[in-house]
Order: C-alpha cells, then sequence, then structure tokens
C-alpha cells in the first residue's frame, strides 16, 4: 500500500518542457531513500494549468506544484516526501490573492469554475493502466449495457440526455445512433474523430492522452448499440502520445476481455482499430475522413448519402469526436436527467476548451454550457497579461468567427454562438488583445484555408484563393471600397456553392470579422493605416526624442538601416526597415514608436 | 479473458488506492497528521504511521486521511500524531506507538 503519489503530468505541454525526466528523476530519488514501497510516481494525462508546467501534483496532500524543473526534484523528495513540509516556494501562487500561494489545484481559481466530465480521469489516472481506470468505475458503463440495457433503452438514454456533438456542428448524437440502428445490415461501423485539425486546439489530444479507456469503452457502447462490431479510431500521426496510448490501451482491454469475440462472456463481439491520419485539415471532414479510413486520398463526397445510412465501405456508420464519446460513459452511469441539468435549454453538460491566445491561463478547462465569455477569459484565464484590454475571442477556428467584448456575457452555447456570428467548433478559444488587427487575423485563418483546401470543388480551391488576394490588397493599403463590397459577396458565394464543411464555412472568420470590426477594415482602406500596428505594409517605425544616441537600435539591426551620431538622435531609412521590431525590443528608452 | 465478476473485484481492490488522489471532500474528512521531522523519525513515526495507513486500509475506513508533516515543535513528545475533525478543535497525542495508535483510530471510530 502506497501512502503516497506523486502525479507527474505527461501531456504534451509538460511532456515538452521535460516532464518526462522529471519523472525518472523522482523514481530515481525515490530509490535512493529506499521508499519505493512507500511512494508511487504516477505519469498522468493532462492537468489544465499548462501555462505553469512542469506540474506536479503529490496527495494525499493535493499539494500543487508548478514549474518544477529536474533540479528541484531533490528538494522536493527532502522537504515533502521525507520531512513531511510543503515547499512553499514551488507552490502555484495566484495572481488574482496577490501571489500568495495555493495549496491544491481544486482551491485554484483556475479550476473552481470548472466542472469535469469529459475529464474527469485527465492528471488523475496513469492512463497506461487499465486498473486506474477501473477504479474509478470505468467499464461499469459497458457492463451495464450488455446486462440490464437493450440496445434501444442505450440510445433512448443518450437521446435523452441531450448530448449534442462535440466536434463542430453539434448533432444530436443520439439520433445519429437511432438513424443507424434503423439500418437493417450485417456490417455497420463506429468511428472516432480523433483528427483535431483546428489550429491551437487540443482538447481531443488530452482526453486520448489521459483517459484513452473512456473512448475505447464508449465505441463499444456504441457498437452494441447500433449493432456494430467494428470500430476505427481515426487519429492524427502527429499525436505520437496519443497514439502510443491508445495502442497500449487497446491491447490491455483485448487482454481483459473488453474487445473481442465474446466481451466478458456475454456474447457481444466488437473490436477497435486505428488508422492514423497525415494530417490534412479536410480529413476531419466526415465524408473526408471515411475515404481516407477506406484507403483513398482524403477528399470529401456529397451528402446524401449521410454515413448513417451508407457510409465507411458503403456501410451504415456513426462518426463522432473523442470528446463526445469521452461523456457517454458518464451519461450511462449517472443517468440522462443529471447530465440535462447542467448546461442550457438546448446545450446540455459541459464542453472543453483549449485556451489559447492573449490570456494568463493558457490551458485546458471544461465548463458547463451557459458559462459566460467573461468568466472564462477573467476568471479561469486569469485576465489578459500585461495589463492589456480584451478585444475579441476566437472560436470555432478556421470555420468559426470573432466574439467581441459587447458580447463578453453571453452565455456560451451552440445556439448563441451561432447567434452572434461564431460557433462553438470543436473548442480551440483564442483569446485577442488591443495588439491584434482583425483584418490580420481573418487573413492568418484564410491562409490555413486556402492551404488546406483539397482542391475537389472549384468555389472552394479558387474562391477562397481570390478572397486572400482580397485580404492581402486590404492589408497593404491598396483595396478600394469597391473590393471590400466585392469581397463580402465573394464570401457568400463561397458558403452556398462549396461541396463540403471546408468551404461552406472558410469564409466565417471574414464576415464575423466585418461584421464587429467594420472600421479596421476600412482604416486600412481609406487611411492606409492599421489600427493596431500590425501590418508591416502600413506601419512605420519612427524615433522619437526619447532617444539618447546610445547606438544600441543601430548595431542590432539586422539590415543597417539605423544611422546617427553617439549622443544624438538616431533615425531610420524607411527604404531599408523591414519592420522587424528588433530595434523597439532593444531600445531601453522606449523610444521607438510603430504610427 | 476476464468476467464481469473479475473487472468487479479489480474495481474494489484498487479504490482506495486511487481513492488517495479524491480530495474533493477534504474539507469534509478527518485528517491525522504524524510528525515526522528527524525527531519525530527518531522516535518511531514511520512504525505509527505505517500502523494507521494499514489499519484504515483493513478496516476499510472511508473519510479518514493520513498525512505527513515535519517537527511540531515539541521534539521531547514525538512521535506526536494530531488529530483534526472538522468543526472540532484538534485534539493532540504524544509519546505515540502502534498500540496507541490503534487507540486513536478506536476513538475516531467511536
Ligand atoms: C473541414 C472540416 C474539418 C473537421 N474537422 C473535425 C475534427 O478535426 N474533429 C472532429 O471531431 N470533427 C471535425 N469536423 C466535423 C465532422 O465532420 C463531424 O461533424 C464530427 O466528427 C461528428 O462528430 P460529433 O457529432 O460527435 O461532433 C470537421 C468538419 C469539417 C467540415
Amino acid at each position: 500500500m502506497y501512502r503516497t503519489h506523486i502525479l507527474v503530468c505527461g501531456g504534451t505541454g509538460c511532456h515538452s518542457n521535460n516532464s518526462g525526466k522529471i519523472r525518472e528523476a523522482f523514481e530515481e530519488q525515490i530509490k535512493q531513500k529506499n521508499l519505493q514501497d512507500d511512494v508511487l510516481v504516477v505519469g498522468t494525462g493532462c492537468f489544465g494549468l499548462c501555462a505553469v508546467g512542469p506540474i506536479i501534483i503529490i496527495y494525499p496532500e493535493g499539494a500543487f506544484y508548478s514549474g518544477i524543473k529536474v533540479e528541484d526534484v531533490p528538494e522536493i523528495i527532502e522537504e515533502h516526501i521525507v520531512k513531511g513540509r510543503l515547499v512553499e516556494k514551488f507552490l502555484y501562487h495566484e495572481k488574482a490573492l496577490g501571489n500568495k500561494p495555493v495549496k491544491a489545484l481544486s482551491d485554484t481559481n483556475f479550476y473552481k469554475k470548472q466542472t469535469r466530465v469529459a475529464l474527469r480521469n485527465c492528471g488523475v489516472i496513469n492512463p497506461e493502466a487499465i486498473d486506474e481506470y477501473i477504479a474509478r468505475d470505468g467499464y461499469q458503463a459497458l457492463i451495464k449495457c450488455l446486462t440490464e440495457l437493450d440496445p434501444q433503452q442505450v440510445i433512448d438514454i443518450v437521446k435523452a440526455s441531450g448530448l449534442r456533438g462535440r466536434g463542430g456542428a453539434g448533432f444530436p448524437t443520439g439520433v445519429k445512433w437511432q438513424f443507424a440502428k434503423n439500418q437493417n445490415n450485417d456490417t455497420k461501423y463506429v468511428c472516432c474523430n480523433a483528427d483535431e485539425g483546428d489550429p491551437g486546439a487540443f482538447m481531443d489530444r488530452s482526453v486520448l492522452e489521459g483517459d484513452p479507456h473512456a473512448v475505447l469503452e464508449a465505441m463499444t457502447i456504441a457498437g452494441y448499440a447500433i449493432g456494430s462490431h467494428q470500430g476505427y479510431i481515426y487519429v492524427r500521426a502527429e499525436y505520437p502520445i496519443a497514439v502510443d496510448r491508445l495502442k497500449i490501451a487497446i491491447a490491455q482491454s483485448r487482454e481483459y476481455g473488453l474487445l473481442g469475440d465474446n466481451i466478458l462472456g456475454t456474447g457481444f463481439a466488437f473490436d477497435i482499430e486505428l488508422k492514423l491520419g497525415s494530417g490534412a485539415f479536410v480529413c476531419g471532414e466526415e465524408t473526408a475522413l471515411m475515404t481516407s479510413i477506406e484507403g483513398h486520398r482524403g477528399e470529401p463526397r456529397p451528402r446524401p448519402p449521410f454515413p448513417a445510412v451508407k457510409g465507411l465501405f458503403a456501410k451504415p456508420t456513426i462518426l463522432n469526436n473523442v470528446e463526445t464519446y469521452a461523456n457517454i460513459t458518464q451519461i450511462i452511469l449517472n443517468g440522462a436527467e443529471w447530465f440535462a441539468s447542467m448546461g442550457t435549454e438546448k446545450s446540455k453538460g459541459t464542453k472543453v476548451f483549449a485556451l489559447g491566445g492573449k490570456i494568463v491561463n493558457t490551458g485546458l478547462v471544461e465548463i458547463p454550457m451557459g458559462t459566460t465569455l467573461r468568466e472564462i477569459v477573467e476568471d479561469i484565464g486569469g485576465g489578459i497579461p500585461n495589463g492589456k484590454k480584451f478585444k475579441a475571442a476566437q472560436t470555432g477556428g478556421p470555420s468559426g468567427g470573432c466574439i467581441p467584448a459587447e458580447h463578453l456575457d453571453i452565455p456560451i452555447d451552440y445556439d448563441n454562438l451561432i447567434s452572434i456570428g461564431s460557433m462553438m467548433g470543436s473548442g480551440g478559444m483564442i483569446v485577442m488583445d488591443e495588439d491584434n488587427c482583425m483584418v490580420d487575423i481573418a487573413k492568418f485563418f484564410l491562409e490555413f484555408t486556402v492551404d488546406e483546401s483539397c482542391g475537389k470543388c472549384t468555389p472552394c480551391r479558387i474562391g477562397n484563393r481570390r478572397l486572400l488576394e482580397y485580404l492581402d490588397k486590404i492589408t497593404s493599403g491598396k483595396a478600394t471600397m469597391q473590393d471590400l463590397d466585392d469581397m463580402e459577396q465573394l464570401c457568400y458565394y463561397i458558403k452556398s456553392n462549396s461541396l463540403c464543411g471546408l468551404g461552406q464555412t472558410a469564409p466565417n472568420p471574414v464576415l464575423s470579422t466585418l461584421r464587429y470590426f467594420r472600421d479596421e477594415y476600412e482604416a486600412h482602406i481609406k487611411e492606409h493605416r492599421c489600427p493596431a500596428h500590425v501590418c508591416k505594409r502600413l506601419i512605420q517605425f519612427k524615433i522619437t526624442d526619447k532617444c539618447i544616441g546610445c547606438s544600441a537600435c543601430s548595431r542590432k539591426c539586422p539590415v543597417n538601416a539605423i544611422s546617427g551620431e553617439i549622443k544624438k538622435k538616431f533615425d531610420i531609412d524607411q527604404a531599408k526597415c523591414i519592420k522587424c521590431g528588433q530595434c523597439i525590443a532593444t531600445c531601453k528608452f522606449g523610444a521607438i514608436i510603430k504610427e | 479473458m476476464k468476467s464481469i465478476a473479475d473487472i468487479m473485484a479489480i474495481r474494489d481492490a484498487m479504490r482506495s488506492h486511487v481513492g488517495l488522489r479524491d480530495n474533493a471532500d477534504a474539507e469534509k474528512e478527518i485528517h491525522i497528521v504524524v510528525g515526522m521531522g528527524t525527531c519525530g523519525l527518531n522516535a518511531g513515526a514511520r512504525t505509527v504511521f505505517n500502523t494507521l495507513v494499514d489499519a484504515i486500509e483493513e478496516r476499510g475506513l472511508a473519510g479518514v486521511r493520513v498525512t505527513r508533516t515535519g517537527c511540531l515543535g515539541n521534539c521531547e513528545d514525538e512521535p506526536v500524531v494530531e488529530v483534526h475533525v472538522p468543526e472540532k478543535d484538534v485534539a493532540t497525542y504524544k509519546n505515540v506507538d502502534a498500540a496507541k495508535a490503534l487507540e486513536i483510530l478506536n476513538n475516531i471510530q467511536a
């Protein structure tokens, strides 16, 4: 019996910050001190507060240590494990409390407003130990389905819970399952979309890395419900940790008889195979994903027929997102009413967001639907760094839109986000402050979709490229107001004529920034000015009278554009300047400005 | 291959193991704190600590948590054990050994 558990985050963020080495160091030192029978070192999935990683948590105290380095390990062992004293300097310090140390993760503002359903095991269990999953009621939902419920009852529970797809479109999950169940066919498929292509999103990755069995169990339940015996998880090869843990989890499940010909002796057969994607955004679209699993080039096909009727290998198929599946076991165990008691009228349960951009607490958060954007940004996210002002939050990735400050108090759910011109998407949330140019943001997302367009249909392949050209013209100050009108028309044309969701939603970032920040577009066009001083072709760097003539900037300038006499004001040659910003970063006197 | 009964058995056996990481109800729990500074350790605090953890496991006591702390300040009284029951005064026991530790647990249970 271990008295102490040292949990070391093995999520992607902490992992790339050397948490693997930290874990090894703990294991080594525990052995040296002959404490290996008392103290267990556990690698877990993501704790969520990635901004202050690498994170370790020591139980039973629940002490939450952040920003740990390999060199810190001996001190933690000596102080905390041997002497039993919290090491205050390594505890997380909460800015909102005047930088006071906080003992447990659950005491932080970041954590208090969260509700963990899909992430319930992330950062709690060792994702590579099936027994730890079972200890937290893992596979109880499957047992309940196989022994107490018939397939229709399972679907009825999922329907009654109000669960909607977490992959973007928000389609009711139970209804999708019903369509597939109603098909008369001996062969049906259950697929999991773990492609997660939105830039900046890492929700599904974290679930797979932290709690892979939750997805396997839910897919098996789905197989039972619709009458399928084979599942596929389509996961991008760029997620090596997730792929490894899925492989381990599948092997363990087969060994335990939780996957295979005769699951737990009940006679039900189901197995799961991994399919690795190469990271094309369009392969996250359901028909392209299935085409890719079939071994063809990942291009979408027209719907109908819908996958529930004719999907993978032309058989009835359901496809759900990772996070959608991660909710299923909890709905079966706790009941549809429990799930439906969280959230808003038409959006039940919780949603995981990957919080990034200009925000203090970048990381992974799970909130009940209906939480306001303000609560996410100010309370959970800890506000905007460097005393800057909130400008907008971008949700829905390249298919989504911006939510400006005037809508900070809107309760977040599927329908509210659509009504203000954005969308839930899969859960990426990028926060922007006054230093972000909204035209530049729209251009960023459009560059992404132009790159990722598969080229099958013309509106998307050519239309989006033309759209990007308009944006380029605007950000270089050469566009006319007529261009702006034409560009808007083109947006609607692309939306209504593209074959798949990629093209149909690609103009959304442009339309939503036009809706809320038209004045910024107009400033670029009419005044040849970028109000946020981002668009390089519309700004100039200038040296003001604060300059004392130290020459630091001129020595730093990579193109020798700055010259002058020592102790006199220096000057920038605008013809040579490439606007890299190194002079501003170098100047100790704040004498260089962007105009 | 496992049966349903096997899965249930794994769950029951592993529950308290993983349960150590659940401090959602920490405020409602009884905390037993063992002084384990140099003084406590020399006086036998480790035996006391292990006795408590094993007995709690054996008796299946839920909501009782044993943690260690450093020197509590009265070294001549070590091993010292504090019992924190929510909304009650802290009880401090001195010169605790294995037998006394079990007695303390009996008191808590009663
Ligand atoms: C261009 C494009 C990319 C998509 N990428 C993803 C993705 O990465 N992950 C995902 O779950 N859904 C993605 N979707 C949505 C899927 O097509 C599909 O709606 C979803 O996987 C269904 O699962 P759900 O009902 O559980 O949300 C994408 C859609 C489009 C049009």
